[in-house]
């Protein structure tokens, strides 16, 4: 076992991670642990673009982003945080931009910008040009030029490696960060990282779904590794559903092809969005788009023989514009469903795409131990977090900004933190837990398998918490994953090598997507009212009065080492602006 | 040595079977193993899949390590080709295994499946690297300026800014760089996809080091080696002209004009 020592650790190399990354090098000894090589990171699927009022192609501000995001999130959103997410967009994607971004440009040279939506000009008079792009790739330009200029920086990363632990040291009655245990995937060597300040900006949790826009890795490592150190996770019944996944793959289709122009249609080639957003229309918010396909679907207009899914019609765009704005969506039609979408519509449904909720950070990217008491040395950004800029639903472009803010500004926190800071001291015997779990799984004889497992997962979950829910499904869920847990005990793998062995790496990958999975079920059943991506049938309405609040989710272990959640609430921050009814 | 593993029943549903014939057929899987823990030498095992042909070659790998040999080793990430983590040699060639659909392959004959070329093998399908993000690293992969940085944004035309698309599309995926010969007998060379990343920031308006990128890819394991084969270009998932690109990294360095 290896002991390293860093002022900074921080966990993920993805946007979040390596936009931390660049500032806390120049401030601070810094180690970037990441489970894939920075470049393989999910940011680089993100397509559409990046938000921010530049104003550059029409007149904008950042005071009319900051109330889209409010709306947007169905003022489920800390608005201190969001005010801060629209003013330093701007100087964000300038950064970006500085750093070698190639967006795409306008006729003079600027930035270029399209339509995206719930973006709206003046609150919600009209669609606005807020989405900073490079084609439909913008999120792999995002994570190639962060990861360029942390070869530039001599950032220092080790790649491979897999946080599967946090340590806390209690010191005079205070809770503080003193480091993380990881597994290299090379050697299965474990490691100690003693650390000053720790930032988790290991993604997002998408994996416990079935139809998802989200990659095999995205497993919620690091809400899991806090979550079980007894720290709350916030709001983790908010999951976005975005409206255009391919049907039955769930690989994305970006909104910016509605933004284009795209039109969803059902089976009597009916543009459908028309009946339920009258202004925003296809570009209404995205919870209020998925809900709206399958209700189409359920009341017998979707389309194919088993009426499942509904069209995304681009075929009335030249061809010129697909090529130039769409390339890489318009060839994932082809690959993957042998269409062409110059003249045939594309079969979509919606697909599990982001997590609202996460680790509770304040804005500067401190985690919470509790409503408002900070963990000293521990930080988290990006999809892990949940500051909360996004409340009850995300906009699209919203969160590629928001790894960007808050991946800078937890980088330059904790790197001044660790300035000041002293080490803290390790706890005695700092792997035992992750020593213990790796020889569990290497040497159990069980007999249930996790492929097995994942597979009833990722099958309870889309039948009963994704866009629609009851009492009755949500409790469906939370039987099912009750009974995982208890059979993933016995959970066998077939590799007991040290070297590269993955076998052992998705074991535990499935018990964190567990854990996650409990606590959004367990969430949701309590949230009994409904509010942007959570869709209660039993309870349609939103209810401000006993639910205009955040959901804390603790790990409780009794005596007997029982396991049970607890739920506690959270105020939401507001500002500005006064609840309103959402229409699009 | 060649074993043979049969899975019983497919592992999901057979989706859109209703009513029809099972979409499924069944088909080869013959992969190149290596595990140095047990054995210094690397053999060909083959495995019975029940796939559908509109799948991926990665799912195929995905059912062998899910339901039949959990040890089967492989990165991938995405599934969609736009990490670069599956770059492997199916029948051959070099390709994503995300982005390869087994009715594309002819599935009535095995599916070799092989780590690629040039990159030692550390376990199975996983080759090492480092050696392939350090010829990346050498070519100063950022943008390099002199002066004030503006206020705003640095103004580029949409010309300039399409001059230098083509090769902004790399995923660092390898798939290039493992395929040309030049690479396989000499470690030493730069390989395309270096190249082309350089590329990127030479034929970039806003950039001001071209010429020192040039002159690092003017030495003697840089573009000259470069035999104009077009392995690379054939391998690109990403459809990237590689070849042109080295070519007109070529002849910045004659003409010295980017
Ligand atoms: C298909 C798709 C399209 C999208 N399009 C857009 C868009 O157009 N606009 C927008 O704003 N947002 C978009 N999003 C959302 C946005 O891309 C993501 O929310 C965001 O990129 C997440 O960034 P991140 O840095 O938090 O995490 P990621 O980029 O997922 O990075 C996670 C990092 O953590 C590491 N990691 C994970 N677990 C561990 C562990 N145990 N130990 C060590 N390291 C670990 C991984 O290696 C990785 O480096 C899209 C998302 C998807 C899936
Ligand atoms: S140029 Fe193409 S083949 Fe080469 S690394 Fe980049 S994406 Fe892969
Ligand atoms: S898994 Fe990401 S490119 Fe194939």
């Amino acid at each position: 076992m290896q002991i390293h020592k860093y002022d900074t650790v921080i966990v993920g190399a993805g946007g979040a991670g390596m936009r931390a990354a660049i500032e806390a090098t120049k401030r601070s000894r810094t180690a970037v642990l990441t489970k894939l090589y920075p470049t393989r990171s999910h940011t680089g699927a993100a397509q559409g673009g990046m938000a921010a009022a530049l104003a550059n192609v029409e007149e904008d501000n950042w005071e009319w982003h900051t109330f889209d995001t409010v709306k947007g999130g169905d003022y489920l959103v800390d608005q201190d945080a969001a005010e801060i997410l629209a003013k330093e967009a701007i100087d964000s994607v300038l950064d970006l931009e500085k750093m070698g971004l190639p967006f795409n440009r306008t006729p003079d040279g600027t930035i270029d910008q399209r339509r995206f939506g719930g973006h709206s000009r003046n609150h919600g008079e009209a669609p606005v040009r807020r989405s900073c792009y490079a084609a439909d790739r913008t999120g792999h330009m995002i994570l190639q030029t962060l990861y360029q200029n942390c070869v530039k920086e001599g950032v220092e990363f080790f790649n491979e490696f897999y946080v599967l632990d946090q340590l806390i040291t209690e010191v005079d009655g205070v809770k503080k960060s003193a480091g993380v245990v990881a597994y290299e995937l090379a050697t299965g060597e474990i490691h100690i990282f003693q650390a000053k300040a720790v930032i988790y900006a290991s993604g997002g949790c998408g994996k416990f779904f079935k139809v998802t826009s989200n990659a095999h890795t995205l497993t919620g490592d690091g809400q899991a590794a806090v979550y079980r150190r007894g720290l709350p996770l916030e709001d983790m019944e908010f999951f976005q559903f975005h409206p255009t996944g391919i049907w039955r793959m769930g690989i994305l289709l970006t909104e910016g092809a509605r933004g284009e122009g795209g039109i969803l249609r059902n089976k009597d080639g009916e543009r459908f969005m028309e009946k339920y957003a009258p202004v925003m229309k296809d570009l209404a918010s995205r919870d209020v788009v998925s809900r709206s396909i399958y209700t189409e679907i359920r009341e017998g207009r979707g389309c194919g023989p088993e009426g499942d899914h509904v069209y995304l019609d681009l075929t009335h765009l030249p061809p010129e514009q697909l090529d130039a704005k769409l390339p890489d969506i318009t060839e994932f039609a082809r690959t993957y469903l042998g269409i062409e979408p110059y003249t045939d519509p594309i079969p979509i449904q919606p697909t599990a795409h982001y997590a609202m909720g996460g680790i509770p950070t304040n804005v500067e990217g401190e985690v919470l131990a509790d409503n408002t008491t900070v963990v000293p040395g521990l930080y988290a950004a990006g999809e892990v977090a949940c500051v909360s800029v996004h409340g009850a639903n995300r906009l699209g472009t919203n969160s590629l900004l928001d790894i960007n803010v808050f991946g800078r500004r937890a980088g330059i926190a904790a790197a001044e933190y660790s300035a000041k800071a002293d080490f803290v001291e390790l706890p005695e015997n700092p792997a035992e837990l992750v020593v213990k779990q790796v020889e569990q799984l290497r040497e159990s004889t069980g007999n249930e398998r996790v492929a097995e497992l994942r597979r009833e997962l990722q099958e309870t979950m889309d039948a009963n918490v994704m866009v629609f829910r009851t009492e009755q499904t949500i409790k469906t869920a939370v039987e099912k994953i009750a009974e995982l847990r208890a059979r993933y005990k016995n959970v066998a793998i077939q590799d007991k090598g040290k070297r590269f062995n993955t076998d052992l790496l998705e074991a535990i990958e499935l018990g964190n997507l567990l854990d996650l999975a409990e606590v959004m079920a367990v969430s949701a059943l309590a949230r009994k009212e409904s509010r942007g991506g959570h869709y209660r049938e039993d309870f349609p309405n939103r209810d401000d009065v006993n639910f205009m609040r955040h959901t804390m989710a603790y790990r409780e272990v009794d005596a007997d080492g029982s396991e049970s959640i607890r739920l506690d609430y959270k105020p939401v921050v507001q500002t500005r602006y006064q609840p309103m009814e959402r229409k699009y | 040595m060649s074993t043979a593993a049969t899975l019983d029943k497919p592992s999901s549903a057979p989706e859109g079977a209703k009513g029809t014939a099972s979409p499924y057929i069944t088909v080869t899987f013959r992969i190149r193993r290596f595990n140095p823990e047990v054995s210094d030498e690397s053999t060909w095992q083959d495995f019975q899949v029940e796939i559908d042909p509109k799948e991926r070659v990665l799912d195929g790998l995905h059912k062998i390590k899910w339901d039949m040999d959990g040890s089967l080793t492989f990165r991938r990430s995405c599934a969609h080709g736009i990490c670069g983590s599956d770059a492997m040699r199916i029948n051959g060639r070099n390709r994503l295994a995300c982005k390869t659909l087994i009715k594309d392959l002819n599935p009535d004959k095995p599916i070799t499946v092989e780590p690629i070329k040039g990159l030692t093998v550390l376990k199975d399908l996983v080759v090492d690297m480092e050696p392939f993000f350090q010829a990346y690293r050498d070519v100063m992969p950022f943008l390099i300026t002199k002066g004030n940085e503006p206020t705003r944004e640095r103004r580029q035309s949409a010309a300039d800014r399409e001059r230098f698309d083509d090769t902004t599309k790399c995923i660092l995926c390898a798939a290039c760089t493992s395929s040309c010969p030049v690479f396989w007998n000499d470690g030493q060379y730069f390989g395309p996809a270096a190249i082309v990343n350089a590329h990127r920031f030479i034929f970039d308006s806003r950039d001001e080091a071209g010429e020192q990128r040039l002159e690092i890819l003017n030495d003697k394991d840089g573009v000259w080696r470069c035999r104009t084969t077009f392995n690379c270009t054939e391998a690109c998932p990403r459809g990237i002209e590689i070849t042109k690109a080295i070519q007109e990294v070529k002849r910045a360095l004659i003409t010295r004009r980017f």
